[in-house]
């Protein structure tokens, strides 16, 4: 019980004889199978979900594949994505928003009355939607923090009361469609990148991953603590290039990478940064860990809540205006149906827990893929939408029994 | 970590001290006229039984709870304590029972939560290492600090409390019941550890319901019965005493077995 038996020679973080070793390519995969094992899955499941997906589709339908098939994939998913980012930022706190479709919908609505009927300009109109969604989110977060409201009843209620504005405010036409020649339209349908700009976007991963790995080794080093090998750094950038060069090619044998979609990753990393590397996301983590722990440590909790909510339904709007632009058209449709269940289900089934405390930015992007290649696919399959609808449930309950298994097996291995 | 007033150095003023606390909670009176010094480099244990103050005397300290009278002096200088950032600002941490964790943070944010390094661009390295050497100057035995805190048993859960704790250097720490739901080895680890930080120069206050960790790391006991103060031992007292300062009975179980032991003895060694 002293100093004295740890290793003096030892770095800082490696002191302990009970830490098992994990350094180089051996450890690695050695941690990884114990991550698993021990119910830390991680994007596990997607990837593997995802293999699957594309095996089964791709037997049915040689079309699925096709990179056509794929960029039209790419910008379906924008849309959605951005709505399921919001969605795990009020997961990460532990709590949910209902009403993201009919917010979704509602700015689309505002977008077509505030531009094309109005005639405001249309950077006007689609900073008053996210302006409107900014504010509803402050509304449920004032719901939650001063009455007490459970997010789950006020966004339930938000889901019909907006539904009910959004079918108001575009009146008896029930549709408005956006000049088909705007910017915004184009932005939604057909802007892709030049191909030498998404093969040099493809190389900004790798490269960035690799120079901010090796100066955070060299940080670590210098500081006495254990850290990554240069070769491993190397090997991860290299394949993560090699891996984008290669969807990118064979994307830009078709129209090319969507800007939208740019957009979306964009607004994924951003998200990343903010969630794991400021104070603002670790405080987000902790509340939806343990809310009396992080209000003890001084968090404002309350301020946390009304940013989860206020970005969650920003985030929504902002996704709603996208799907207006890629219709064309902002309608009575807009929102309804299944855009609530894929933006929470991707969320999930990306590896954002339900229960608060636990996720990334990165889930958003993948739980969409799978959502959307789902869909994708039984549309190719020329499947009913009663059956669709009936596959996209089944899908979301496995993904939230694998997320609950997890969840069971990280408690008894002690890592919750 | 540098000690701001070594106990050597200290004339023996105390660090903190109650003069004639009072606290109604209506027309119940949860404490009346408690005095309370606790020294730099002094392990100080609170004793008492259920309801007799204990708790509400800690989170008057800890500034959760104004006193309804009396006067608290920190450093000589008279102070309130408005609310819980006042009392920590001033250098009094509080580790209550349940120890207000993340579990699903790991040990380094656990220890810098709501006090991370540069908010913007989370200087992780900086607080790893810091985190390390907090711990390491506890001789506290964490196999990893990037571990989840959930991984951690219940001795090792208390340690990041109290390291947590010391982060902001504090001259005062209050410790609510740090052995309670422990194992012995456990309870031994931490009550070094308590012994640990005393040694670095902090006056610690100490609750429990233990007499045998008390009596291990106490410098003085403090017994509170019925809200008021019911004498300060040292922590060479007997059981018997103790048990009779805390139940105010001189007829308990622990004085009859005493007597009985007594009388034995005396018997045996008549002829």
């Amino acid at each position: 019980m002293t100093v004295s038996d740890r290793n003096p020679g030892a770095l800082l973080d490696r002191g302990d004889e009970r830490l098992k070793d994990r350094s180089g390519a051996k450890g690695a995969i050695q941690g990884f199978l114990d991550r698993v094992r021990s119910g830390d899955l991680g994007s596990l499941p997607v990837v593997v979900g995802l293999v699957l997906i594309c095996t089964i589709f791709q037997t049915l339908n040689p079309v699925f594949l096709s990179p056509n098939n794929l960029v039209n994939l790419l910008f379906d998913c924008s849309t959605v994505g951005i709505i399921s980012l919001g969605i795990v930022c009020v997961l990460m706190v532990g709590e949910i928003d209902l009403s993201v479709g009919s917010v979704s919908g509602l700015a689309s609505a505002l977008l077509g009355v505030l531009w094309v009927q109005w005639g405001w300009p249309v950077a006007l109109a689609i900073v008053a939607a996210m302006a409107v969604g900014f504010v509803t989110g402050c509304v449920y977060a004032l719901l939650l923090n001063r009455l007490g409201m459970p997010s789950f009843v006020s966004t339930l209620s938000g889901l019909l009361a907006f539904l009910g504005l959004q079918l108001y405010i575009l009146g008896p036409t029930g549709s408005i469609n956006l000049p088909y020649d705007s910017p915004m339209v184009d932005f939604g349908q057909l802007l892709v990148m030049p191909y030498w700009v998404s093969h040099t976007l493809a190389v900004v991963p790798g490269v960035l991953g690799l120079f901010l790995g090796y100066r955070k080794a060299q940080r670590r080093r210098a500081a006495g603590l254990s850290s990554r090998s240069l070769g491993g750094l190397l090997l991860q950038a290299v394949a993560m290039t090699l891996v984008l060069e290669l969807v990118t090619y064979y994307l830009n044998q078709s129209r090319g990478v969507p800007w939208m979609f740019a957009l979306f990753v964009g607004l994924v990393v951003a998200m990343n940064y903010a969630l794991k590397r400021t104070q603002w996301g670790r405080s987000m983590t902790a509340v939806g860990g343990n809310r009396e722990a992080a209000r003890r440590a001084g968090i404002n909790v309350r301020l946390i809540y009304t940013s989860a909510f206020a970005l969650c339904a920003t985030l929504a709007a902002t996704g709603g205006l996208l799907s207006a632009a890629r219709l064309a058209t902002a309608s009575q449709q807009a929102g309804t149906g299944d855009v609530n269940l894929n933006a929470i289900a991707a969320a999930v089934i990306g590896g954002t827990s339900l229960f608060g405390g636990r996720g990334s930015a990165y889930s958003a992007l993948l739980g969409i893929i799978v959502i959307q290649s789902i869909a994708s696919g039984l549309t190719l399959l020329d499947l009913s939408s009663s059956l669709r609808y009936m596959i996209t449930g089944c899908v979301l309950a496995i993904a939230v029994i694998v997320d609950s298994l997890a969840r069971r097996s990280r408690v008894s291995h002690g890592r919750a | 970590m540098a000690i701001p007033d070594a106990p050597s150095t200290t004339s023996r003023q105390p660090v903190l001290s109650l003069r004639g606390i009072s606290k109604n909670f209506g027309a119940v009176s949860a404490l009346t006229d408690v005095d309370l010094d606790i020294n730099a480099g002094e392990i100080v244990a609170l004793v008492g039984d259920n309801g007799a103050g204990k708790s509400t005397l800690v989170k008057i300290l800890a500034g959760a709870h104004m006193p309804s009278s009396g006067s608290i002096t920190f450093d000589g200088q008279p102070v309130t304590l408005a609310n819980p950032a006042a009392a920590l600002k001033l250098g009094i941490a509080t580790v209550f029972q349940d120890l207000a964790l993340c579990e699903n943070l790991d040990v380094v944010a656990n220890i810098f939560l709501g006090r991370e390094l540069h908010p913007l661009r989370l200087d992780e390295v900086s607080m790893e290492v810091r985190a390390w050497k907090l711990l390491n100057e506890l001789s506290a035995r964490i196999p990893s600090v990037r571990e989840p805190v959930a991984s951690l048993s219940g001795g090792q859960r208390q340690t990041v409390a109290i390291a947590r704790s010391l982060l902001m250097e504090p001259r005062v720490i209050l410790l609510d019941e740090p052995t309670a739901a422990l194992g012995v080895a456990q309870t031994a680890e931490v009550l070094n550890l308590i012994e640990r930080v005393r040694d670095r120069g902090l006056g610690v206050v100490m609750i429990s319901h233990n007499m045998e960790d008390v009596r291990a790391v106490a410098d003085r006991i403090v017994v509170l019965r019925l809200g008021r103060n019911n004498g300060i031992f040292l922590p060479g007292a007997s059981n018997q005493e103790l048990v009779t300062a805390i139940t105010g009975a001189d007829d308990n179980a622990v004085s009859r077995r005493g007597r009985r032991t007594a009388e034995a003895r005396a018997g045996g060694e008549q002829p």
